[in-house]
C-alpha cells in the first residue's frame, strides 16, 4: 500500500495551491478550441524546469487531468470540442444545452469525469505491471485492427443516416493521407505548400465544428435581432449527482472502455470517448434518445476520456512508452527531472512518483469541485447574443488553430474545412464522422505498413495480421459491431412500423 | 541614476519609459546586437528531445557575471513548427525567417542534410550557418531482452544464412537510424528488412514488444531501458561513457563510421551581418558550456557534445560527402 505512504506529501499548502491553480487553468485551457491537452500540458513543462520534481509532476498531472474534462465545456455550450477526446461529449451535451439543460449537462460530464478518473487511477495503482505487459503485446496488426474496429463506428455517428456517415468517414481518411509520411519518407497529395504538413487533427476539428457553428449563429442572428440562445433552466447538482450515480451502465462502460484503450499504446486516447458512447448506445434500451439530449451519451463519453488518463500512465511508467499523446509530452517532463521511465522508478523514485500518483486523486476531486462552480456559472454563455457569441467564436478559432504549431497553413485548412462543412451539413452530413476518419487513417495505415514489411520478412502478411489471440478477438468485436448495428436498425425498423 | 527614476515613478511613468527607450534602442539597432530576446525556431513538437534539449541548452544565455553577459546577453525563447519530419519548420527558416540575428534555429544533423538531398528542399548546408553544437546522440544497434543474439556478429551470421528475414526498426526514413541501417548492410555486406516506426519511441516499441527482430536507437534512450533490451554495437568512432562496455562497429570488424550520429545545435540563415554571426559563433558555445545547463543535460542523459563554428562547418561539409554517396541509389 505505497500510495497510502504518500498521501501526506500531497497535502502541504504549496502543492494544494498548484493543484487548485492547474486545475482551473486546465479547465479554462481546456474549454478553448485548439488548446488540447497534449498542448496544455506542453506549454506548462518549461515552468516545472525550476521546481522540485514532485512539485512540477503535480502541476502537469493536475493540467492533463482538468484540461481532458475541460474540452467538454465548449462541447456542451457551443457545439465546439475542446480537443478530439470530447466530439462524443457535443454530440448530445449540446442538445441537452439547447433544450435548456446546459448546467444540467455539464454536472454530468464533471459527475462522470470524476468517476471514470477515479476509475482509471485505481487501475494504475493496483494493475501497473499485467498492464504493462498487455501492453507490449499490441504490435501493428493489432492496432491496425483496432483502427478497423473503430472505423465500424463511423457511420453511426453525428449523421443523419449510415450512407452519409459512411461517405463522411470516407472523406476524412482521404484527407488524412495528405502531406508527408514519414513512413514511406515521401509527400502524398501536396498541390501546395500550405499542404506540406498535412492535415492537423485538431485544426481539422476545430474548422468542422467551430465555423459551422459560427455561421449557424449568424444565421439565427439574423432572423430574430437579439437576445437569449436558449432559456436556462434552474441548476439542480444535488438532483444531477443523483440521476448520474444511477447510470450504473452508462458510468461502467465508459470507465472500462477507457482504461482499455488508455493502455494500448498508440491507439491515440482520442478515440475512447467514441468508442464507449457507441457501446453505450447499441446496449442502451433508448438508442433512439442519442444525438438528441440522451444524458447516457455524456455520461459514457466523460467517463471513458477521463478513465483513459490513468491508464494511460502505465506503459509510460513502466516502459518509458506513452499510452496518449499528451502523454507523450509528460514524459519530456519526467525527464528533465533525471525520472526515467522503468522498472526501477517506482523503487528509486517511490515518493515522487506515489506522490504524484497520489495527487492526480486529489486533482480528481479538485476537477469535480470547480468544475460544479464553474457550470453554475456559466450558464450567462448562453445569453450571450448570437453574434457576440460567433465573433468570439471566429477569434477563437482563428487564434486557437494558429497556436497549434504557429502554421498559417493550419488556419487556412480550418478555414476551407470548416465553410465546405456548413455545406454539407445542410444536406445531413456531420463532422463527427470526418474527424474520426482523420484520426484512424493513419493508425490503420501506418500499422499496416508495419505489418506488411514484418510479415513479408516472415511467415506471409496474410498469416501475420490473422494469428494470434488478441488478432482473432478484435477480429470477431468488428464482424459482431458491424452484425450488431444491422440488427439494431432492423429492430428499429420493425418498432417503427409496429406503432 | 537610472534606478532612482524608476524608483519614484509611478506604474504610468514607467511604462512610458520603458517603451522610450525601447524606441530609442530601436532607433540604434545596428549599435550593439542583441538588444532584445532571441527566438530559436525548433522544427519538431514540444516536449520531444530536440525541444527539451534547446530549452536546456538555451537556458544560460542571459546569465551575467559582474554586471555582464558571459554568453549571448539576451534571453531566448523557443518556438515550435513541426511538420512533415522537420521540412516545414527549416524551409520556413530558410526562406521566411529574420536574418538579423534575432531568429536562430535547432538542426539536426544527418536529418536536415540528408533531407536537402533526397528532397527538394528550400535548404541545404550553403544558405545555413551553425554558430554552435552542444549535442552528440549516435544511433545503436540494440536486440530485445530475450533476443538470440547477444552480439552484433551473431546477428551478421544469422542475417547471412536468412536474407532478408531480419528487421531492424528505426524513426523513420531519411533519419539517423536508417542512415546507421543502411551503412550497416553495406559494410557487414547483409540483406536486412528496415521497418520504420512512429519516431523513436515507436521503434523502441516494436523491439520491446518483441515485433522486430532489432532496431537501431539513440544512444540516450537505450542506455536507459537497458533492463528491457540488450544494446549490440554503437555507430560512432569512439566507445561512448554511457555504455563504456559497448563496442563500435568498427571494433568489430564491421566499418561503420559516425554519419548516423545525431547532431544538435544552433544556427542562422545566411545573409545574417557577420557582426551577428561572430558574436553568436563566440558566446554560444559558451552558454552550452554552462555548469547548470551541463548538470541538466547529465539528468535527463542527453549526450553533450560542444562545438565551434568552425568545428560544426567541417562536420557539416563531411556529412555532405558522405550522405550523397550513400543515398544516391534511393533517391
Amino acid at each position: 500500500m505505497d500510495f497510502l505512504h504518500y498521501f501526506s506529501n500531497v497535502f502541504t499548502p504549496y502543492h494544494l495551491l498548484l493543484l487548485f491553480g492547474g486545475t482551473t487553468a486546465g479547465l479554462i485551457l481546456g474549454a478553448l478550441p485548439g488548446l488540447s491537452p497534449t498542448m496544455a500540458v506542453a506549454l506548462i513543462i518549461p515552468f516545472t524546469f525550476h521546481m522540485q520534481p514532485d512539485s512540477g509532476l503535480i502541476l502537469l498531472g493536475a493540467m492533463y487531468t482538468a484540461t481532458v474534462a475541460g474540452g467538454a465545456i465548449s462541447a456542451i455550450l457551443v457545439n465546439v470540442p475542446g480537443a478530439p477526446a470530447n466530439i462524443a461529449t457535443a454530440l448530445d451535451g449540446h442538445q441537452l444545452a439547447r433544450q435548456g439543460r446546459a448546467s444540467e449537462a455539464l454536472h454530468y460530464c464533471f459527475f462522470s469525469s470524476f468517476v471514470g478518473g477515479i476509475f482509471g487511477i485505481i487501475i494504475l495503482i493496483f494493475f501497473t505491471p499485467p498492464l504493462a505487459d498487455l501492453a507490449l503485446k499490441f504490435g501493428p496488426t493489432e492496432l491496425f485492427w483496432i483502427a478497423i474496429l473503430g472505423i465500424t463506428v463511423i457511420g453511426t455517428i453525428g449523421s443523419k443516416s449510415v450512407i452519409k456517415g459512411l461517405m463522411a468517414g470516407l472523406f476524412g481518411l482521404a484527407i488524412s493521407t495528405i502531406g508527408d509520411n514519414p513512413m514511406l519518407g515521401e509527400q502524398r497529395f501536396v498541390y501546395s505548400e500550405h499542404m506540406e504538413s498535412g492535415i492537423h487533427i485538431v485544426a481539422a476539428l476545430i474548422g468542422l465544428f467551430a465555423l459551422p457553428q459560427i455561421l449557424t449563429l449568424m444565421e439565427e442572428s439574423r432572423r430574430e435581432s437579439a437576445g437569449a440562445m436558449f432559456a436556462l433552466s434552474e441548476s439542480r447538482w444535488l438532483q444531477s449527482a443523483k440521476y448520474n450515480f444511477s447510470r450504473v451502465k452508462a458510468l461502467t462502460i465508459g470507465s472500462i472502455v477507457g482504461s482499455i484503450v488508455g493502455v494500448i499504446p498508440g491507439a491515440g486516447g482520442q478515440i475512447a470517448g467514441l468508442v464507449a458512447y457507441d457501446q453505450a448506445r447499441k446496449t442502451s434500451d433508448n438508442p433512439q434518445n442519442f444525438g438528441k439530449g440522451e444524458p447516457d451519451g455524456i455520461i459514457a463519453a466523460e467517463s471513458a476520456n477521463n478513465a483513459m488518463v490513468g491508464p494511460s500512465l502505465v506503459p509510460l511508467l513502466t516502459l518509458s512508452i506513452p499510452g496518449s499523446p499528451t502523454a507523450a509530452v509528460l514524459l519530456g517532463g519526467l525527464l528533465i527531472h533525471g525520472l526515467f521511465p522503468g522498472p526501477d522508478l517506482f523503487t528509486q523514485h517511490a515518493e515522487v512518483i506515489w506522490t504524484f500518483i497520489d495527487s492526480l486523486i486529489v486533482a480528481q476531486i479538485f476537477m469535480l469541485v470547480i468544475g460544479l462552480f464553474l457550470s453554475r456559472h456559466s450558464g450567462w454563455i448562453m445569453k450571450v447574443p448570437s453574434h457576440y457569441m460567433a465573433a468570439s467564436i471566429l477569434i477563437l478559432a482563428v487564434f486557437g488553430t494558429y497556436s497549434i504549431q504557429s502554421s498559417y497553413s493550419d488556419v487556412l485548412i480550418m478555414a476551407i474545412l470548416g465553410v465546405a462543412m456548413y455545406f454539407a451539413s445542410k444536406f445531413g452530413f456531420g463532422p463527427a464522422p470526418v474527424v474520426l476518419g482523420i484520426i484512424l487513417g493513419p493508425i490503420a495505415e501506418d500499422n499496416f505498413l508495419q505489418g506488411k514489411l514484418i510479415g513479408e520478412a516472415g511467415d506471409g502478411v496474410m498469416n501475420y495480421f490473422f494469428t494470434g489471440a488478441i488478432n482473432i478477438t478484435l477480429i470477431l468485436a468488428t464482424i459482431g459491431s458491424i452484425a450488431y448495428s444491422v440488427y439494431a436498425s432492423h429492430k428499429m425498423k420493425q418498432k417503427a412500423a409496429l406503432s | 541614476m537610472k534606478s532612482t527614476i524608476i524608483k519614484k515613478a509611478g506604474s504610468l511613468v514607467l511604462g512610458l519609459t520603458a517603451s522610450a527607450l525601447l524606441l530609442g534602442a530601436t532607433g540604434a539597432a545596428q549599435a550593439e546586437y542583441p538588444d532584445r530576446p532571441i527566438g530559436v525556431m525548433v522544427a519538431y513538437n514540444p516536449g520531444g528531445a530536440t525541444d527539451f534539449q534547446a530549452r536546456i541548452a538555451t537556458l544560460a544565455s542571459a546569465k551575467e557575471a559582474d554586471g555582464k553577459a558571459i554568453s549571448v546577453g539576451q534571453p531566448i525563447y523557443v518556438t515550435n513548427k513541426p511538420g512533415a519530419g522537420g521540412r516545414k519548420g527549416w524551409n520556413w527558416f530558410a526562406e521566411k525567417a529574420s536574418k538579423d540575428g534575432y531568429m536562430m534555429a535547432a538542426y539536426n544533423v544527418p536529418h536536415f542534410i540528408a533531407q536537402s538531398i533526397v528532397f527538394d528542399t528550400k535548404y541545404n548546408i550553403n544558405n545555413l550557418e551553425p554558430v554552435g553544437n552542444w549535442g552528440a546522440d549516435p544511433a545503436v544497434l540494440i536486440v530485445g531482452k530475450d533476443s538470440k543474439f547477444s552480439s552484433a556478429t551473431e546477428l551478421v551470421e544469422y542475417a547471412k544464412a536468412n536474407p532478408g528475414k531480419v528487421t531492424v526498426s528505426g524513426a523513420g526514413k531519411f533519419v539517423g537510424h536508417h542512415i546507421a541501417h543502411l551503412q550497416f548492410e553495406k559494410a557487414a555486406n547483409v540483406k536486412l528488412k528496415y521497418v520504420p516506426g512512429k519516431g523513436g519511441v515507436g521503434a523502441m516499441k516494436l523491439v520491446k514488444g518483441g515485433q522486430v527482430m532489432a532496431g537501431f536507437n539513440n544512444l540516450s534512450d537505450s542506455a536507459r531501458a537497458q533492463g528491457d533490451i540488450k544494446i549490440l554495437a554503437v555507430a560512432d568512432l569512439e566507445r561512448h561513457a554511457f555504455l563504456p562496455d559497448v563496442p563500435t562497429f568498427k571494433e568489430l570488424g564491421i566499418p561503420v563510421d559516425n554519419s548516423s550520429v545525431n547532431f544538435r545545435g544552433l544556427m542562422v540563415p545566411k545573409g545574417t551581418p557577420d557582426s551577428v554571426i561572430k558574436h553568436l559563433a563566440n558566446s554560444v558555445p559558451k552558454m552550452f558550456n554552462d555548469k547548470k545547463t551541463l548538470g541538466k543535460m547529465k539528468q535527463t542523459n542527453s549526450p553533450v557534445r560542444i562545438m565551434t563554428r568552425d568545428e560544426v562547418i567541417s562536420m557539416w561539409k563531411e556529412r555532405q560527402v558522405a550522405l550523397t554517396e550513400l543515398l544516391e541509389h534511393l533517391k
